[in-house]
Protein backbone atom coordinates (compact mmCIF):
# COMPACT_ATOMS: atom_id res chain seq x y z
CA UNK A 1 0.00 0.00 0.00
CA UNK A 2 1.31 3.24 -0.95
CA UNK A 3 1.51 6.67 1.49
CA UNK A 4 -2.20 8.75 0.81
CA UNK A 5 -0.16 11.93 1.02
CA UNK A 6 3.01 11.57 -1.31
CA UNK A 7 1.84 8.76 -3.23
CA UNK A 8 5.06 7.38 -3.05
CA UNK A 9 6.47 5.54 -0.35
CA UNK A 10 5.53 2.21 1.29
CA UNK A 11 2.84 3.21 3.87
CA UNK A 12 3.70 2.09 7.26
CA UNK A 13 1.29 3.90 9.55
CA UNK A 14 -2.46 3.70 9.82
CA UNK A 15 -4.11 6.34 11.40
CA UNK A 16 -8.05 6.94 11.80
CA UNK A 17 -9.55 10.63 11.58
CA UNK A 18 -13.08 11.71 12.89
CA UNK A 19 -13.44 15.37 12.27
CA UNK A 20 -17.50 16.20 12.63
CA UNK A 21 -18.51 12.51 13.00
CA UNK A 22 -16.93 11.61 9.23
CA UNK A 23 -14.42 8.67 9.78
CA UNK A 24 -11.95 8.93 7.34
CA UNK A 25 -8.87 6.14 7.50
CA UNK A 26 -5.19 6.96 6.59
CA UNK A 27 -2.31 5.22 5.01
CA UNK A 28 0.71 6.69 5.08
CA UNK A 29 4.17 6.63 5.46
CA UNK A 30 6.49 7.48 8.37
CA UNK A 31 8.19 10.59 6.61
CA UNK A 32 3.92 12.34 6.10
CA UNK A 33 3.12 10.79 9.08
CA UNK A 34 5.45 12.67 11.08
CA UNK A 35 4.11 15.69 9.70
CA UNK A 36 0.46 14.75 9.95
CA UNK A 37 1.65 14.04 14.15
CA UNK A 38 3.48 17.55 14.42
CA UNK A 39 -0.03 18.59 12.77
CA UNK A 40 -2.52 17.05 14.92
CA UNK A 41 -0.28 17.76 18.16
CA UNK A 42 -0.67 21.38 17.63
CA UNK A 43 -5.08 20.52 17.03
CA UNK A 44 -4.95 19.57 20.94
CA UNK A 45 -2.80 20.36 23.52
CA UNK A 46 -2.46 21.06 26.83
CA UNK A 47 -2.37 24.13 26.32
CA UNK A 48 -6.15 23.69 24.67
CA UNK A 49 -7.61 22.34 28.27
CA UNK A 50 -5.97 25.38 29.85
CA UNK A 51 -7.52 27.87 27.63
CA UNK A 52 -11.07 26.20 28.56
CA UNK A 53 -10.04 26.66 32.10
CA UNK A 54 -8.42 30.23 31.82
CA UNK A 55 -12.28 31.26 31.47
CA UNK A 56 -12.62 30.59 35.14
CA UNK A 57 -11.97 34.05 36.44
CA UNK A 58 -15.89 34.85 35.99
CA UNK A 59 -15.22 38.37 37.53
CA UNK A 60 -12.65 38.98 35.47
CA UNK A 61 -14.51 38.41 32.50
CA UNK A 62 -17.58 40.68 33.17
CA UNK A 63 -15.76 43.96 31.84
CA UNK A 64 -14.41 42.98 28.47
CA UNK A 65 -11.66 45.82 29.20
CA UNK A 66 -10.21 43.54 31.05
CA UNK A 67 -9.64 40.85 28.49
CA UNK A 68 -7.59 43.36 26.72
CA UNK A 69 -5.57 44.02 30.35
CA UNK A 70 -1.65 43.72 28.95
CA UNK A 71 0.86 43.41 30.81
CA UNK A 72 3.36 45.88 31.24
CA UNK A 73 6.42 44.20 31.03
CA UNK A 74 5.96 41.86 28.42
CA UNK A 75 3.06 43.01 26.38
CA UNK A 76 1.34 39.58 26.85
CA UNK A 77 -2.74 40.52 26.81
CA UNK A 78 -5.57 37.59 28.90
CA UNK A 79 -6.62 36.65 25.70
CA UNK A 80 -2.64 35.72 24.40
CA UNK A 81 -2.59 33.68 27.38
CA UNK A 82 -6.25 31.85 26.38
CA UNK A 83 -4.88 31.38 22.83
CA UNK A 84 -1.73 29.35 24.05
CA UNK A 85 -2.09 28.57 27.40
CA UNK A 86 1.20 29.86 28.18
CA UNK A 87 2.07 33.36 30.33
CA UNK A 88 4.78 35.64 29.17
CA UNK A 89 7.02 36.29 31.85
CA UNK A 90 6.91 36.59 35.58
CA UNK A 91 5.33 39.56 35.69
CA UNK A 92 2.44 38.26 34.08
CA UNK A 93 0.99 36.63 37.50
CA UNK A 94 1.21 40.00 39.45
CA UNK A 95 -0.84 41.53 36.11
CA UNK A 96 -3.14 38.67 35.59
CA UNK A 97 -3.20 37.78 39.35
CA UNK A 98 -7.06 38.56 39.48
CA UNK A 99 -8.00 35.57 36.98
CA UNK A 100 -4.99 33.71 38.16
CA UNK A 101 -6.37 32.78 41.46
CA UNK A 102 -9.20 30.91 40.67
CA UNK A 103 -7.60 28.92 38.05
CA UNK A 104 -4.27 28.12 40.22
CA UNK A 105 -6.72 27.33 42.46
CA UNK A 106 -8.82 25.15 40.16
CA UNK A 107 -5.59 23.30 38.93
CA UNK A 108 -3.65 22.76 42.09
CA UNK A 109 -6.45 23.25 44.76
CA UNK A 110 -4.25 26.07 46.65
CA UNK A 111 -3.00 29.24 45.53
CA UNK A 112 -0.25 29.23 48.01
CA UNK A 113 3.21 28.12 47.40
CA UNK A 114 4.85 26.25 50.41
CA UNK A 115 8.30 24.77 49.44
CA UNK A 116 11.30 25.61 48.23
CA UNK A 117 12.66 28.78 47.90
CA UNK A 118 15.64 31.02 46.62
CA UNK A 119 18.39 30.89 49.07
CA UNK A 120 18.77 34.88 48.38
CA UNK A 121 15.19 35.79 48.47
CA UNK A 122 14.97 33.33 51.59
CA UNK A 123 17.46 36.00 53.37
CA UNK A 124 14.65 38.75 51.90
CA UNK A 125 12.04 37.15 53.67
CA UNK A 126 13.42 36.11 56.80
CA UNK A 127 14.78 40.03 57.03
CA UNK A 128 11.40 41.29 56.36
CA UNK A 129 9.93 39.01 58.97
CA UNK A 130 12.26 40.00 61.94
CA UNK A 131 11.98 43.50 61.28
CA UNK A 132 8.43 43.30 61.72
CA UNK A 133 8.96 41.76 65.05
CA UNK A 134 11.01 43.97 66.07
CA UNK A 135 9.16 46.83 65.41
CA UNK A 136 6.13 45.24 66.91
CA UNK A 137 8.35 44.80 70.29
CA UNK A 138 9.08 48.72 69.66
CA UNK A 139 5.36 49.81 69.89
CA UNK A 140 4.58 48.24 72.32
CA UNK A 141 7.41 49.14 74.97
CA UNK A 142 7.41 52.78 73.69
CA UNK A 143 3.34 52.08 75.12
CA UNK A 144 4.90 50.74 78.28
CA UNK A 145 7.09 54.25 78.45
CA UNK A 146 10.03 51.51 78.44
CA UNK A 147 12.63 53.92 76.80
CA UNK A 148 15.68 52.02 77.57
CA UNK A 149 14.51 49.02 75.90
CA UNK A 150 12.53 51.17 73.28
CA UNK A 151 16.02 52.90 72.39
CA UNK A 152 17.61 48.87 72.06
CA UNK A 153 15.07 47.85 69.38
CA UNK A 154 15.24 51.22 67.69
CA UNK A 155 19.25 50.78 67.11
CA UNK A 156 18.60 46.96 66.11
CA UNK A 157 15.91 47.89 63.40
CA UNK A 158 18.51 50.55 62.00
CA UNK A 159 21.25 48.44 61.79
CA UNK A 160 18.65 45.54 60.12
CA UNK A 161 17.41 48.19 57.66
CA UNK A 162 21.40 49.29 57.07
CA UNK A 163 22.14 45.71 55.91
CA UNK A 164 19.03 44.82 53.65
CA UNK A 165 19.47 48.28 52.07
CA UNK A 166 23.39 47.59 51.14
CA UNK B 1 31.66 13.17 25.90
CA UNK B 2 30.24 13.47 22.96
CA UNK B 3 26.69 11.48 21.37
CA UNK B 4 29.02 9.23 20.31
CA UNK B 5 29.79 8.54 23.66
CA UNK B 6 26.33 8.06 24.66
CA UNK B 7 26.06 5.35 22.08
CA UNK B 8 28.71 3.21 23.70
CA UNK B 9 27.82 3.48 27.08
CA UNK B 10 24.71 2.84 29.17
CA UNK B 11 23.44 5.22 31.28
CA UNK B 12 22.66 4.57 34.97
CA UNK B 13 19.17 3.80 34.77
CA UNK B 14 19.53 0.90 32.21
CA UNK B 15 22.10 -0.75 34.43
CA UNK B 16 19.44 -1.91 36.95
CA UNK B 17 21.59 -1.01 40.20
CA UNK B 18 19.16 0.60 42.23
CA UNK B 19 16.03 -1.21 44.68
CA UNK B 20 12.89 -2.55 43.48
CA UNK B 21 14.37 -2.55 39.72
CA UNK B 22 12.24 -5.77 38.88
CA UNK B 23 9.28 -3.50 38.97
CA UNK B 24 10.57 0.28 39.36
CA UNK B 25 13.01 0.64 36.24
CA UNK B 26 13.78 4.86 36.81
CA UNK B 27 12.78 7.65 38.99
CA UNK B 28 12.89 11.22 38.05
CA UNK B 29 12.32 14.35 39.23
CA UNK B 30 12.36 17.68 37.41
CA UNK B 31 12.41 20.94 38.30
CA UNK B 32 10.87 24.40 35.88
CA UNK B 33 12.99 27.41 36.20
CA UNK B 34 13.08 30.87 34.56
CA UNK B 35 15.17 33.67 34.66
CA UNK B 36 13.34 36.73 36.03
CA UNK B 37 14.75 39.27 34.09
CA UNK B 38 13.40 37.71 30.56
CA UNK B 39 10.29 36.70 28.94
CA UNK B 40 9.33 33.17 28.92
CA UNK B 41 10.86 30.75 26.60
CA UNK B 42 7.74 30.98 23.74
CA UNK B 43 7.47 34.91 24.36
CA UNK B 44 10.86 35.99 24.12
CA UNK B 45 12.62 37.52 20.83
CA UNK B 46 14.98 35.48 19.09
CA UNK B 47 17.63 37.78 20.13
CA UNK B 48 16.08 36.84 24.06
CA UNK B 49 16.77 33.69 23.88
CA UNK B 50 20.15 33.72 22.51
CA UNK B 51 21.26 35.70 25.62
CA UNK B 52 19.31 33.12 28.18
CA UNK B 53 21.04 29.99 26.24
CA UNK B 54 23.99 31.67 26.98
CA UNK B 55 23.54 33.04 30.65
CA UNK B 56 21.57 29.24 31.00
CA UNK B 57 25.25 27.85 29.92
CA UNK B 58 27.24 29.39 31.62
CA UNK B 59 25.81 28.84 35.18
CA UNK B 60 24.69 25.45 34.34
CA UNK B 61 28.26 24.49 33.10
CA UNK B 62 29.42 25.96 36.34
CA UNK B 63 27.68 23.56 38.48
CA UNK B 64 30.35 20.89 40.57
CA UNK B 65 28.41 18.13 39.38
CA UNK B 66 28.01 19.01 36.22
CA UNK B 67 31.69 19.82 35.27
CA UNK B 68 32.46 16.58 32.89
CA UNK B 69 29.01 17.46 31.23
CA UNK B 70 28.49 17.34 27.39
CA UNK B 71 26.36 20.71 26.27
CA UNK B 72 24.93 20.85 22.81
CA UNK B 73 22.85 23.25 21.05
CA UNK B 74 19.52 21.05 19.37
CA UNK B 75 19.44 23.62 16.32
CA UNK B 76 22.89 22.18 15.25
CA UNK B 77 21.80 18.62 15.54
CA UNK B 78 20.51 16.69 12.75
CA UNK B 79 17.35 15.06 12.84
CA UNK B 80 18.49 11.41 14.16
CA UNK B 81 20.33 12.92 16.83
CA UNK B 82 17.61 14.76 18.17
CA UNK B 83 15.40 11.59 18.49
CA UNK B 84 18.58 9.84 19.49
CA UNK B 85 18.65 12.06 22.79
CA UNK B 86 14.42 11.46 23.00
CA UNK B 87 15.28 7.76 22.92
CA UNK B 88 17.36 8.02 25.90
CA UNK B 89 15.11 10.39 28.11
CA UNK B 90 17.56 13.23 27.92
CA UNK B 91 15.08 15.45 26.44
CA UNK B 92 11.21 15.70 25.32
CA UNK B 93 9.83 15.45 22.10
CA UNK B 94 8.74 19.41 22.14
CA UNK B 95 12.59 20.05 22.30
CA UNK B 96 13.23 18.81 18.64
CA UNK B 97 10.79 21.13 17.66
CA UNK B 98 11.53 24.92 16.89
CA UNK B 99 15.53 24.32 18.36
CA UNK B 100 17.17 27.01 17.09
CA UNK B 101 18.31 28.30 20.35
CA UNK B 102 17.80 25.30 22.38
CA UNK B 103 20.30 23.66 24.36
CA UNK B 104 21.16 20.53 26.22
CA UNK B 105 23.24 19.45 28.78
CA UNK B 106 23.94 16.25 29.81
CA UNK B 107 26.12 15.19 33.07
CA UNK B 108 28.13 11.83 33.75
CA UNK B 109 25.94 8.61 33.55
CA UNK B 110 23.37 10.12 31.97
CA UNK B 111 21.83 11.13 36.05
CA UNK B 112 21.19 14.74 35.53
CA UNK B 113 20.01 16.45 32.37
CA UNK B 114 19.08 20.31 31.56
CA UNK B 115 17.45 21.48 28.88
CA UNK B 116 17.62 25.37 27.96
CA UNK B 117 14.90 26.97 26.52
CA UNK B 118 11.85 24.05 26.34
CA UNK B 119 8.58 25.49 27.35
CA UNK B 120 10.66 26.86 30.49
CA UNK B 121 14.10 28.74 30.48
CA UNK B 122 15.47 25.16 32.52
CA UNK B 123 14.04 22.14 32.87
CA UNK B 124 16.19 20.27 35.30
CA UNK B 125 16.00 16.91 35.24
CA UNK B 126 17.56 13.43 37.67
CA UNK B 127 17.16 10.03 36.45
CA UNK B 128 18.09 7.23 39.31
CA UNK B 129 17.74 3.89 38.43
CA UNK B 130 14.80 1.75 40.26
CA UNK B 131 12.57 3.61 43.13
CA UNK B 132 15.09 6.03 44.39
CA UNK B 133 13.39 9.29 44.47
CA UNK B 134 14.45 10.68 47.43
CA UNK B 135 18.25 10.64 46.44
CA UNK B 136 17.22 12.37 43.04
CA UNK B 137 15.60 14.96 44.73
CA UNK B 138 18.59 15.38 46.94
CA UNK B 139 20.93 15.65 43.54
CA UNK B 140 18.07 18.21 42.34
CA UNK B 141 17.83 20.14 45.36
CA UNK B 142 21.29 20.65 45.67
CA UNK B 143 21.74 21.75 42.08
CA UNK B 144 18.97 24.20 42.32
CA UNK B 145 20.28 26.00 45.07
CA UNK B 146 24.04 25.97 43.39
CA UNK B 147 22.10 27.47 40.45
CA UNK B 148 19.73 29.99 41.88
CA UNK B 149 22.99 31.68 43.44
CA UNK B 150 24.00 31.93 40.17
CA UNK B 151 20.61 32.84 38.22
CA UNK B 152 17.84 35.26 39.35
CA UNK B 153 15.24 32.69 39.38
CA UNK B 154 11.44 34.34 38.58
CA UNK B 155 10.19 33.69 42.14
CA UNK B 156 6.97 34.94 43.94
CA UNK B 157 5.78 34.62 47.53
CA UNK B 158 2.70 33.57 46.96
CA UNK B 159 3.30 31.38 43.92
CA UNK B 160 6.32 30.52 44.30
CA UNK B 161 8.33 29.63 40.92
CA UNK B 162 6.95 30.97 37.87
CA UNK B 163 6.47 28.88 35.19
CA UNK B 164 5.24 29.46 31.50
CA UNK B 165 2.22 26.94 32.12
CA UNK B 166 0.17 27.89 35.65
CA UNK B 167 0.11 24.02 35.54
CA UNK B 168 4.05 24.19 37.06
CA UNK B 169 4.03 27.27 39.43
CA UNK B 170 5.17 26.80 42.85
CA UNK B 171 7.53 24.43 43.31
CA UNK B 172 8.04 23.83 39.18
CA UNK B 173 8.35 20.12 40.60
CA UNK B 174 7.25 16.92 38.57
CA UNK B 175 8.24 13.75 40.16
CA UNK B 176 7.79 10.37 38.58
CA UNK B 177 8.41 6.60 38.33
CA UNK B 178 8.34 4.29 35.49
CA UNK B 179 6.64 1.17 36.11
CA UNK B 180 6.58 -2.24 34.55
CA UNK B 181 3.45 -3.53 35.55
CA UNK B 182 2.80 -6.89 33.19
CA UNK B 183 1.13 -9.09 35.36
CA UNK B 184 -1.71 -5.86 36.11
CA UNK B 185 -2.69 -5.76 32.44
CA UNK B 186 -2.87 -9.74 32.18
CA UNK B 187 -4.99 -9.70 35.25
CA UNK B 188 -6.86 -7.08 34.12
CA UNK B 189 -6.90 -4.88 36.97
CA UNK B 190 -4.46 -1.75 35.91
CA UNK B 191 -7.41 0.32 34.44
CA UNK B 192 -8.70 0.50 37.98
CA UNK B 193 -5.12 1.24 39.84
CA UNK B 194 -4.76 4.12 36.98
CA UNK B 195 -8.23 5.30 37.72
CA UNK B 196 -7.46 5.18 41.55
CA UNK B 197 -4.08 7.40 41.83
CA UNK B 198 -6.13 10.00 39.39
CA UNK B 199 -8.23 10.29 42.45
CA UNK B 200 -5.12 10.46 44.61
CA UNK B 201 -3.71 13.61 42.48
CA UNK B 202 -1.40 11.37 40.33
CA UNK B 203 -1.05 10.66 36.75
CA UNK B 204 -0.37 8.24 34.38
CA UNK B 205 1.57 8.15 30.97
CA UNK B 206 3.06 6.21 28.62
CA UNK B 207 7.03 5.76 28.05
CA UNK B 208 8.04 9.31 26.52
CA UNK B 209 5.92 11.60 29.08
CA UNK B 210 2.74 13.48 27.80
CA UNK B 211 0.41 12.85 25.09
CA UNK B 212 2.24 9.27 24.45
CA UNK B 213 0.24 6.14 24.85
CA UNK B 214 1.50 3.07 27.40
CA UNK B 215 3.80 0.26 25.61
CA UNK B 216 5.24 -2.59 26.74
CA UNK B 217 3.29 -2.33 29.48
CA UNK B 218 5.34 0.63 31.08
CA UNK B 219 3.51 3.26 32.89
CA UNK B 220 4.43 6.28 33.56
CA UNK B 221 3.17 7.99 36.93
CA UNK B 222 3.95 11.14 38.39
CA UNK B 223 1.97 14.33 40.74
CA UNK B 224 -0.58 16.36 39.16
CA UNK B 225 -0.27 19.30 41.83
CA UNK B 226 3.02 21.40 42.15
CA UNK B 227 1.42 24.40 44.15
CA UNK B 228 0.88 24.26 47.45
CA UNK B 229 2.75 21.32 48.94
CA UNK B 230 6.22 20.99 49.87
CA UNK B 231 8.52 19.04 47.47
CA UNK B 232 9.02 16.67 50.11
CA UNK B 233 5.66 15.70 50.90
CA UNK B 234 5.22 15.65 47.16
CA UNK B 235 7.95 12.63 47.08
CA UNK B 236 6.69 11.30 50.08
CA UNK B 237 2.90 11.44 48.93
CA UNK B 238 4.14 9.64 45.23
CA UNK B 239 6.08 7.16 47.41
CA UNK B 240 3.58 5.80 49.34
CA UNK B 241 0.94 5.06 46.36
CA UNK B 242 3.68 3.73 44.29
CA UNK B 243 4.61 1.57 46.80
CA UNK B 244 1.16 0.03 46.90
CA UNK B 245 1.44 -0.43 43.09
CA UNK B 246 4.42 -2.29 43.22
CA UNK B 247 2.91 -4.64 46.37
CA UNK B 248 0.13 -5.43 43.75
CA UNK B 249 2.00 -6.21 40.71
CA UNK B 250 4.32 -8.07 42.70
CA UNK B 251 1.10 -10.45 44.29
CA UNK B 252 -0.01 -10.16 40.71
CA UNK B 253 2.80 -12.05 39.44
CA UNK B 254 2.40 -14.82 42.21
CA UNK B 255 -1.27 -15.44 41.95
CA UNK B 256 -0.41 -15.65 37.76
CA UNK B 257 2.61 -17.97 38.62
CA UNK B 258 0.42 -20.49 40.79
CA UNK B 259 -2.71 -20.50 38.83
CA UNK B 260 -1.37 -19.87 35.62
CA UNK B 261 2.27 -20.92 35.68
CA UNK B 262 2.19 -23.03 32.13
CA UNK B 263 0.17 -20.70 30.27
CA UNK B 264 2.21 -17.95 31.59
CA UNK B 265 5.54 -19.30 31.19
CA UNK B 266 5.03 -20.69 26.93
CA UNK B 267 4.17 -16.83 26.70
CA UNK B 268 7.56 -15.92 27.89
CA UNK B 269 9.66 -18.38 25.77
CA UNK B 270 7.29 -18.19 22.79
CA UNK B 271 8.20 -14.54 22.76
CA UNK B 272 12.08 -15.38 24.05
CA UNK B 273 12.21 -17.93 21.06
CA UNK B 274 10.99 -14.73 18.57
CA UNK B 275 13.27 -12.60 19.40
CA UNK B 276 15.76 -15.18 19.35
CA UNK B 277 15.01 -15.83 15.65
CA UNK B 278 13.08 -13.42 14.40
CA UNK B 279 14.96 -11.76 11.24
CA UNK B 280 12.73 -8.90 10.70
CA UNK B 281 11.02 -7.23 13.85
CA UNK B 282 9.13 -4.00 14.13
CA UNK B 283 9.58 -1.72 17.54
CA UNK B 284 6.49 -1.86 18.95
CA UNK B 285 6.24 -6.04 18.57
CA UNK B 286 10.16 -5.72 19.90
CA UNK B 287 9.14 -3.70 22.86
CA UNK B 288 5.99 -6.43 23.40
CA UNK B 289 8.09 -9.05 23.43
CA UNK B 290 11.01 -8.07 25.60
CA UNK B 291 8.37 -6.57 28.55
CA UNK B 292 7.33 -10.30 28.66
CA UNK B 293 11.15 -11.40 28.91
CA UNK B 294 11.70 -8.98 31.21
CA UNK B 295 9.20 -10.47 33.00
CA UNK B 296 10.65 -14.25 32.75
CA UNK B 297 14.14 -12.81 34.14
CA UNK B 298 11.73 -11.11 36.95
CA UNK B 299 10.09 -14.29 37.77
CA UNK B 300 13.40 -16.61 37.42
CA UNK B 301 11.97 -18.05 34.52
CA UNK B 302 14.41 -17.05 32.13
CA UNK B 303 17.76 -17.71 33.53
CA UNK B 304 19.99 -16.87 30.36
CA UNK B 305 19.52 -13.49 30.52
CA UNK B 306 19.49 -10.75 33.00
CA UNK B 307 17.70 -7.38 33.36
CA UNK B 308 20.22 -5.10 32.58
CA UNK B 309 20.44 -6.25 29.00
CA UNK B 310 16.84 -6.44 28.55
CA UNK B 311 16.98 -2.82 29.45
CA UNK B 312 19.83 -1.63 27.07
CA UNK B 313 17.44 -3.94 24.24
CA UNK B 314 14.62 -1.66 24.93
CA UNK B 315 17.11 1.24 23.94
CA UNK B 316 19.35 0.13 21.70
CA UNK B 317 16.34 -1.02 19.30
CA UNK B 318 14.95 2.40 18.95
CA UNK B 319 14.99 4.28 15.53
CA UNK B 320 17.56 6.49 16.07
CA UNK B 321 19.51 4.29 17.79
CA UNK B 322 19.44 1.48 15.27
CA UNK B 323 20.60 4.13 12.61
CA UNK B 324 23.73 6.08 14.80
CA UNK B 325 25.28 2.50 15.52
CA UNK B 326 24.76 1.94 11.49
CA UNK B 327 26.00 5.57 11.06
CA UNK B 328 23.82 5.72 8.04
CA UNK B 329 19.82 6.49 7.62
CA UNK B 330 17.61 3.53 7.33
CA UNK B 331 14.00 3.14 6.03
CA UNK B 332 11.50 1.84 8.41
CA UNK B 333 11.67 -1.82 6.58
CA UNK B 334 16.49 -1.90 6.89
CA UNK B 335 15.89 -1.21 10.74
CA UNK B 336 13.10 -3.97 11.18
CA UNK B 337 15.85 -6.03 9.96
CA UNK B 338 18.65 -4.22 11.59
CA UNK B 339 16.75 -4.64 14.64
CA UNK B 340 16.25 -8.22 14.61
CA UNK B 341 20.20 -8.46 13.90
CA UNK B 342 21.00 -7.03 17.05
CA UNK B 343 18.93 -8.72 18.49
CA UNK B 344 19.60 -12.00 18.04
CA UNK B 345 23.34 -10.89 18.25
CA UNK B 346 22.64 -9.60 22.22
CA UNK B 347 20.81 -12.66 23.09
CA UNK B 348 22.95 -14.84 21.63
Amino acid sequence: MVCNICGKNQATVHLTEIIDEQITELHLCEECAQKKGAQMESHFGLSDLLAGLADLGTQFNKTKTDIKLKCPKCGLTYEDFKKVGRLGCGECYTTFKEALVPLLKRIHGSTQHCGKSPKKIARVVKARNELEVLKEKLQKSIQKEDFEEAAKLRDKIREIEKKSNK
Amino acid sequence: MTLDDLLNNTGEWIRCTGPVSDIVMSSRVRLARNLANYPFAHWASKKEQEAILAAAKESTLSVKKLKDSMFVEIGKLDPIDKQFLVERHLMSKEHMIDAENKGLCVGQDEIISIMINEEDHLRIQVMKSGFNLKEAWQIIDDMDTELGNLLDFAYSVDFGYLTACPTNAGTGMRASVMLHLPSLVMTKQIGKVLQAITKLGLTARGLYGEGTEASGNFFQISNQVSLGHKEEDIIDNIERIIKQIVDHEQSARETLLSQNREALEDRIWRAYGTLKSAHIITSTETIDLLSLVRLGVDLGVIKQSDRALINELFVITQPAHLQKMERKKLGPNQRDVKRAEIIREKLG
